[in-house]
């Protein structure tokens, strides 16, 4: 059978802002047979989403496809002339983007925003559009099929918008759909129904499909085939299956075992038990907007959350978004004063604003955020942002200073070299690393970290959490560590909060029991994703839960 | 792309020939000013020439003014007074504009409403007006027309500087600095000034070029500096009855101040780009 793409030596070049070339894709071969789906895989700059554009014969401004071919069913992608291109893209390829929501455009209605594509090409009348879309509505499971696309994109969740961009793409009956990234974005709960439904549709209208993710748990489960990608070329490609549990190439078997539970050593755990704790939070509210009467906020993010933490020892966090768990992280740290409760760190009462605590008490609890692009200033070298808190906290000047900033940046295994970068010449690990070592530098007992981990690549942030259990090792830090990722968490932490919709629903201790009481942390714990390909088809979910729980 | 070896740092600047004729016809006129008393070929108030409105000559390069005196002198001796006030209006604008604009986004809250509020209610009076009013109140020196001039346009550069402050206050770089507890002359100049020193520099420059043509306008007035020391706006004041003659000495006025502004706006718009290249 003839494939329906035939990619052969293709190779992008992009020009920096010096006028020199790079080759940002070097010469791959790919196919894609009719009806199948083939993912792929890689991390941050391997190219994997440039290779899906020039499927469309597009590419990104400043990238320039060199050379090579992209057939796409009998017709080159690369030669054919703009308006030809134009007149095979939404109607024989279609894309489904990573955000969703910023793909629609907020002051239309969903519905004239999905049959744009049959007006365009003049498929159909619009009645029958409407009718179409309606019925692809349906097969992607969308609640209210007949109504939903009456509505805003404001006006549904993340995951609805999702599946609907899905049925925009699906709409013009595509030989071929791109996918990139589209359940990224997502929580895991909500991630189950989209990557359903998807599934579903593919299968029944025999679509084929490229589906870009660094997810190799997502794409286990819809992908036929898998291309692993890195720095613009292909390492390894082979059935799902076969890459999954006989994986070839090294930087394969790197990525599954980034998946590989790992157990947190234990030793600890009997040793600090005798101490008072090092951090006390009790009936802890706050939350956003004016203040009432009761000397609440009117929007309570957080609702009488209670914690303790001991020396050396480290909470994990969980919960989707909007479950409060990033408010409490900010109102520990003091930058969101909490309305009520009592904190205490290390015996002493702990102020609710940061403004009102002591230097001292500053420098002892430290924050970590999950964007290190925001964190870091990017007029700054390395060096002025790692140097700051070390004069501001610890008055070292001149040699003493330089000698401290070599030390925590081969701590945080940076090499000294890079003191005098800005963050922009980091990659992401290494400017979330230099973010980890601004915390470390004011040698403080405990570190609220915030997500540290979900913008980072697999491996990346694999290899940041094992950063992390050493600095605990050496430095006896505890850690509270909030994530959506419930692997992160487990690989890490003593004892996991589960929060939903601001409550602390219940406290899990894994060295103790695995299992899940509460009904809201068992959903949360069976929707990861698992690497094996039959997870999805073989996952059931009670539907009153999911009712309850999941709003997607 | 992401490697970590070892390489040193490498900062590049590209300039465009556009913004490098802008930089030399400043740096031009700047030399003019600070060597003025030694470069004149005249004394500026004698008069040489019999005939007023003289033509160009070999000997009286620009011509004469309405008295006969040598023009080329006068802008010579101009261009100290034209670039000089400017220089120092401007520069008294931009620094209070900019360290007020960037408290009052760190500070917020009342600081921030009341500032914002009074600049603003300054910012409503027409400029030539309330130039007009101060120099008719308190008479016309050299340090009033500086500080006046700084006053109109102190609120203009708060509102610029402010407003590319609060986007910079957003980022979590700030918070992590005042969770360390850092006061707020720090965040101000040490986390938020390096990231908008480009589009501050771009508004000098433009407030430098509304200064230049404000104190021209109050000259030509009458109500700028004042005789016998003039500067271009000045110059043409007094100059305009050669107007029907074609006189020199009201076109070549006019044309320093065109190419002071002209130069300083093809400057700020052609300012060099710093080239960083990662994977070199």
């Amino acid at each position: 059978m003839e494939n329906l793409v035939e990619i052969r030596d293709l190779r992008v070049e992009a020009t920096t802002d010096a006028g020199r070339r790079i080759e940002i894709i070097k010469g791959i071969d790919l196919d894609v047979a009719p009806g199948e789906i083939v993912a792929l895989i890689g991390e941050s700059g391997s190219g994997k989403t440039t290779i899906a554009l020039t499927i469309m014969g597009y590419a990104r401004p400043g990238c320039r496809i060199t050379s090579g071919s992209v057939t796409v069913a009998g017709k080159d992608m690369v030669t054919l002339s703009e308006r030809q291109r134009a007149h095979v893209r939404g109607l024989e390829v279609s894309y489904v983007p990573q955000s969703a929501a910023a793909a629609f455009n907020p002051s239309k209605r969903i519905i004239d925003q999905v049959v744009e594509v049959t007006r365009i090409h003049r498929l159909m009348p619009i009645a029958q559009a409407r009718e179409k879309a309606i019925s692809l509505f349906r097969a992607l499971s969308l609640p209210n099929p007949e109504e939903i696309g009456n509505r805003y994109p404001h006006q549904v969740s993340g995951g609805q918008l999702q599946r609907l961009a899905a049925a925009m793409a699906l709409i013009s009956d595509p030989k071929l759909v791109i996918f990139d990234e589209p359940t990224t974005a997502l929580d895991v709960t909500t991630q189950i129904e989209v990557l359903r439904a998807f599934k579903a549709v593919m299968k029944k209208s025999g679509i084929a499909g490229v589906y870009v993710s660094h997810d190799l748990a997502v794409v286990a489960q819809i992908a036929d085939r898998i291309v692993v990608l890195r720095g613009g070329d292909v390492q390894e490609v082979g059935n799902t299956a076969d890459i999954l549990s006989d994986a070839k190439h090294p930087y394969t078997r790197e990525l599954l075992s980034a998946f590989e539970p790992k157990s947190r050593g234990e030793s600890v755990v009997v040793a600090a038990r005798e101490h008072a704790p090092l951090l006390k939070v009790n009936g802890l509210i706050a939350g956003y907007g004016p203040v009432q009467a009761d000397g609440l906020p009117l929007v309570k993010a957080v609702q009488e959350a209670s914690l303790s933490l001991q020396r050396g020892r480290n909470l994990g966090i969980i919960g989707e978004s909007g479950c409060g768990k990033s408010t409490l992280a900010r109102s520990i740290a003091g930058i969101l004063p909490a309305s009520a409760g009592q904190l205490t760190l290390d015996g002493r009462e702990l102020a609710r604003s940061a403004r009102h605590r002591s230097r001292e008490q500053l420098r002892e609890l430290q924050i970590v955020f999950q964007h290190a692009d925001t964190s870091l200033n990017p007029a700054k070298t390395i060096e002025e942002i790692l140097g700051r808190p070390l004069k501001f906290y610890h008055g070292m000047k001149g040699k003493v200073r330089d000698a401290r900033i070599d030390a925590l940046l081969d701590m945080v295994r940076l090499p000294k070299t890079l003191r005098s970068r800005t963050p922009a010449e980091l990659s992401g690990g290494q400017k979330q690393r230099v973010n980890f070592a601004r915390a470390l530098a004011a040698e403080p007992k405990l570190i609220v970290c915030d997500e540290i981990t979900s913008a980072l690549d697999t491996v990346v942030a694999a290899a940041v959490i094992d950063l992390l259990k050493e600095m605990q090792r050496e430095l006896s830090l505890s850690y509270i560590f909030i994530s959506h990722d419930l692997s992160v968490v487990e690989a890490i932490c003593d004892e996991i909060v589960v929060m939903y919709n601001g409550r602390k629903v219940e406290e899990i201790t894994p060295a103790i029991s695995k299992v899940p009481q509460h009904p809201y942390s068992k959903l949360l714990f069976s929707s990861v994703p698992k690497l094996d390909p039959g997870w999805l088809d073989r996952l059931e979910r009670d539907p009153e839960l999911v009712k309850t729980y999941v709003h997607g | 792309m992401t490697s970590s070896t070892t390489l040193p740092r490498r900062v590049s600047y590209r300039f465009s020939w556009v913004g490098m004729i802008g930089f030399a016809v400043i740096l031009f006129w700047a030399m003019i000013a600070l060597l003025a008393p030694h470069i004149t070929p005249y004394p500026v108030g004698e008069i040489i020439d019999e005939d007023y409105f003289g033509p160009m000559s070999s000997k009286l390069l620009l011509g004469s003014d309405y008295l006969g005196r040598d023009m080329l002198s006068r802008i010579i001796m101009g261009a100290r007074y034209t670039v000089g006030i400017s220089l120092a209006a401007v520069c008294l604008a931009c620094f209070s504009g900019a360290a007020l604009g960037m408290a009052a986004a760190v500070i917020g809250g009342w600081f921030d409403t009341l500032l914002s509020r009074l600049l603003d209610a300054l910012n409503s009076i027409p400029s030539k007006l309330s130039g007009l009013v101060v120099a008719a109140a308190v008479g016309s020196s050299l340090p009033v027309l500086i500080l006046m001039l700084a006053v109109i346009y102190t609120p203009g550069a708060y509102r610029f500087a402010r407003s590319l402050a609060v986007n910079v206050n957003t980022m979590d770089y700030i918070t992590v600095a005042r969770t360390r507890g850092e006061g707020i002359p720090y965040v101000v100049f040490s986390e938020i000034l390096p990231n908008i020193t480009g589009p501050l520099l771009a508004d000098f420059g433009i407030r430098f070029v509304f200064v230049v043509l404000l104190l021209s306008g109050l000259s030509f007035l009458g109500l700028g500096v004042q005789p016998p020391y003039a500067d271009w706006g000045a110059l043409v004041h007094e100059n305009i009855g050669g107007l029907p003659f074609g006189a020199p000495a009201v076109i070549v006025p006019s044309l320093a101040i065109a190419s002071l502004t002209i130069s300083v706006n093809l400057l700020i718009d052609n300012l060099p780009k710093k080239i960083r290249d990662r994977s070199t």
